[in-house]
């Protein structure tokens, strides 16, 4: 078997030159210093072999036009098995891409690997760092809710804004008043098609000259017998990429990455931010107001890029060891203390968002059908801890029966009867009596008889702001002039949709003095708790359209 | 010779964590892949029933086709579509509908009055009132909509694919 083996090898590699180039590959003579703290760029070449393929993964189940982007990308989060866990690998393995690149960078930096005959090799690198940005930045609208849409509104009125070729960028972005499907296209189109093979012939061009230069020696090196990068090296690279790896997929499986509202433009409340990577310049810009903007929207960034690239140029004194170069150790001192300090910055001033609770859209949203009053029965239903004695669907305890099973389910007036005494409706029932009145009795029995196998999903999924903003809804009776999910009165406006029909602030000053901001209005003011207020406004907002 | 031997079974330990870590770091990956493309996505709806005529108006043994609008998921969409049946009510009164679509290529067929056949202008495949094959390439009887009359009204859900028709 071995031997046959053998003989297939040999014949692939007569033919091809396979094994040869695989061996001189790994066979590589490689200084005797090196060690772990080489492992970055392997990680870095890792982690974009990771976006390529989760990348493709969303892809195939992906609708690159607004709208659809975002039912598409809900779609693989809650509709897909495994689809939250490969969008959250391609998440955080952008942010991971980062930070690896950025650390590959400052290893050689500090360890003035970048000297001569190396410079080429760095200013690829610069630009591989420039398009894993670009990765960012044009990743980051793809899933169209309000995050993505109003992040990149703010970043292509920053390239709009550059001198000379500001209106070309912007055409070129496809953002001319707005953005829309063009900017869409261009995106999409750069994130998938453009950057990835781009970024493919740099990493291999970097590797190259690697390659052809050897890594770079430390002093003293050439003292001592070379070393391989077969078994040795690559085991330090194959270990650092695993604790990476690890990282990634804990983040990705444990944390999980909201999808906001549908992107809308006409929302005024929304406040745009960037991803974490990009606060500093976001900051940096807030420094230069008015006319000097394009100090920090252009010519800053030029200039710390043109350096960067010229970084080789200037420093070009002979290899010394690393612990003697204190001051390009204090270079990267210096910029890790600005950026964080930018970026904390930013961070601070970030306002917290009017809106009290954000919505998970991607989270599963049965609830979101249920009438105000069901919703009610379910706040009830929690407060009142039925589930300790009833199963739901076959879960849970068995004491009482399965509330999923239709077959025991009666009308109201027998469940509001048997709520208040049990044993009177069911001879022998062991079923403590509910202490609720009559109103919320009825809240409870509207939510049981609705029940079945099928929605119970509803009942594990309601959001506490909609079970406590529907009981707000329900004591202040505004069923009786309104309607939602088509369950109520005609006299005031139908409530679903309101989000896109008024702002946050608007509602809530409205509940407080409903005549001065609709004239002529028969609403009574609402003097609500701010806790109240808060809930009943997200759990509107929240109503489907 | 103990060095060699030391230095040896450490360069195996290495060769052996390198394909290890590698193994795991692809299961990682390609387990959730495969999940992730070739488990059906999670049903959003419980078949549902549409109204697609009266029953009253059918006559023994002459089919009727019934255009109706249904609700189909596709993928994150939901589309709304027009599709048709073939509605018979039979000897026995029982209400049959059958999908629109020959059982052989897919092309629609339509009843021939004069010869009480189904025909398919395709390949000629010809079926019987009941949906049985009488002649030609098609491999099984036609599909049939579940079915569900309420007063006078009839309601289809789910098409089904009927078993291969035992010669």
């Amino acid at each position: 078997m071995r031997r046959r083996f053998s003989i297939a090898a040999d014949w692939l590699d007569h033919r091809t030159g396979v094994q040869t180039a695989v061996r001189q590959f790994l066979y590589e003579e490689i200084p005797a210093s090196s060690g772990w703290h080489q492992v970055f760029g392997s990680v870095a070449a890792f982690l974009f072999m990771v976006q390529a393929f989760t990348g493709a993964l969303l892809a195939f189940n992906y609708a690159p036009t607004p709208g659809d982007a975002y039912n598409s990308l809900r779609y693989i989060l809650t509709e897909l098995t495994g689809g939250r866990l490969i969008r959250g690998l391609h998440h955080w393995g952008a942010s991971m891409m980062i930070v690896v690149v950025v650390l590959h960078m400052i290893q050689v930096f500090i360890y003035g690997a970048y000297k001569k005959p190396r410079e080429a090799t760095w200013i690829i690198g610069v630009f591989l760092l420039l398009i894993t940005l670009g990765f960012g930045l044009t990743g980051y609208l793809l899933p169209w809710d309000n995050r993505a849409f109003w992040g990149t509104v703010v970043t292509t009125q920053i390239a709009g804004s550059a001198p000379i070729v500001g209106p070309y960028l912007t055409r070129f972005l496809g953002g001319g008043s707005s953005i829309g499907v063009v900017t869409f296209a261009r995106f999409y189109g750069m994130h998938v098609l453009l950057l990835p093979p781009l970024t493919l012939v740099l990493m291999a061009v970097h590797i190259f000259l690697v390659r052809k230069h050897g890594v770079a020696p430390a002093p003293g090196d050439e003292l001592v017998p070379k070393k391989k990068f077969y078994p040795h090296q690559v085991f330090i690279d194959t270990v650092a990429i695993f604790v990476a790896f690890a990282i990634l997929f804990l983040l990705a499986a444990a944390v999980r990455v909201p999808l906001e509202q549908l992107a809308d433009p006409t929302d005024t409340s929304y406040i745009p931010r960037p991803e974490w990577y990009f606060l500093f310049l976001f900051q940096t810009l807030k420094l230069f107001p008015g006319p000097l903007e394009i100090v920090g929207s252009v010519v800053l960034p030029g200039i710390a890029v043109t350096a960067l690239i010229l970084v080789p140029f200037i420093d070009r004194g002979k290899m010394v060891k690393v612990s003697k170069r204190v001051f390009a150790a204090s270079v990267v001192l210096l910029a890790g203390i600005g950026w964080a300090a930018l970026t904390a910055t930013a961070v601070a001033t970030t306002p917290k968002p009017a809106a009290g609770t954000q919505i998970d859209f991607s989270a599963p949203t049965d609830w979101m059908q249920l009438s105000p009053e069901e919703m009610a029965g379910v706040a009830y239903f929690r407060q009142e801890n039925c589930v300790s004695c009833h199963a739901i669907g076959g879960k849970g305890n068995q004491v009482g029966p399965d509330l999923t099973a239709t077959s025991i389910h009666k009308d109201a007036a027998w469940m509001i009867q048997h709520f208040k005494r049990p044993a009177a409706m069911r001879p022998g029932s062991s079923m403590p009596p509910i202490q609720l009145s009559d109103a919320q009795l009825n809240s409870l029995a509207a939510f049981l008889l609705k029940l079945n196998a099928n929605n119970a999903t509803a009942l594990d999924n309601s959001p506490d702001f909609a079970t406590a903003g529907a009981l707000v809804y329900q004591t202040n009776h505004c069923g009786t002039c309104h309607l939602v999910n088509g369950v109520g009165m005609k006299v005031g406006p139908p409530l679903n949709g309101l989000s896109k029909r008024q702002t946050r602030r608007w509602v809530e000053d409205h509940f407080a003095d409903p005549q001065k901001l609709s004239p002529g209005s028969i609403m009574p003011a609402y003097k609500l708790a701010p806790k109240d207020l808060d809930n009943l406004t997200t759990y509107l907002f929240a109503l489907p359209e | 010779m103990q060095p060699v031997e030391e230095g040896m079974s450490r360069r195996n330990f290495y060769v052996g964590a390198i394909y290890g870590i590698w193994a795991i770091i692809s299961a990682a990956l390609g387990l959730p892949a495969i999940i992730y493309l070739f488990l059906p996505p999670k049903a959003r709806q419980e078949s549902n029933f549409v109204e697609i005529g009266d029953v009253t108006k059918l006559t023994p043994n002459s089919p009727v086709e019934m255009v109706f609008r249904r609700n189909r998921v596709d993928g994150w969409k939901i589309l709304s579509e027009k599709s048709t049946a073939w509605v018979v009510k039979q000897a026995d009164n029982q209400v049959v509908a059958f999908g629109p679509q020959c059982t052989h290529l897919g092309c629609a067929y339509h009843w021939e009055d004069g010869k009480n056949q189904f025909l398919c202008p395709c390949h000629s495949s010809l079926f019987a009132v009941d949906g049985k094959v009488v002649s030609g390439p098609a491999p099984r009887p036609l599909d049939r909509f579940e079915t569900k009359v309420q007063g006078n009204k009839l309601l289809v859900g789910d098409l089904h694919k009927t078993p291969e028709q035992s010669a």
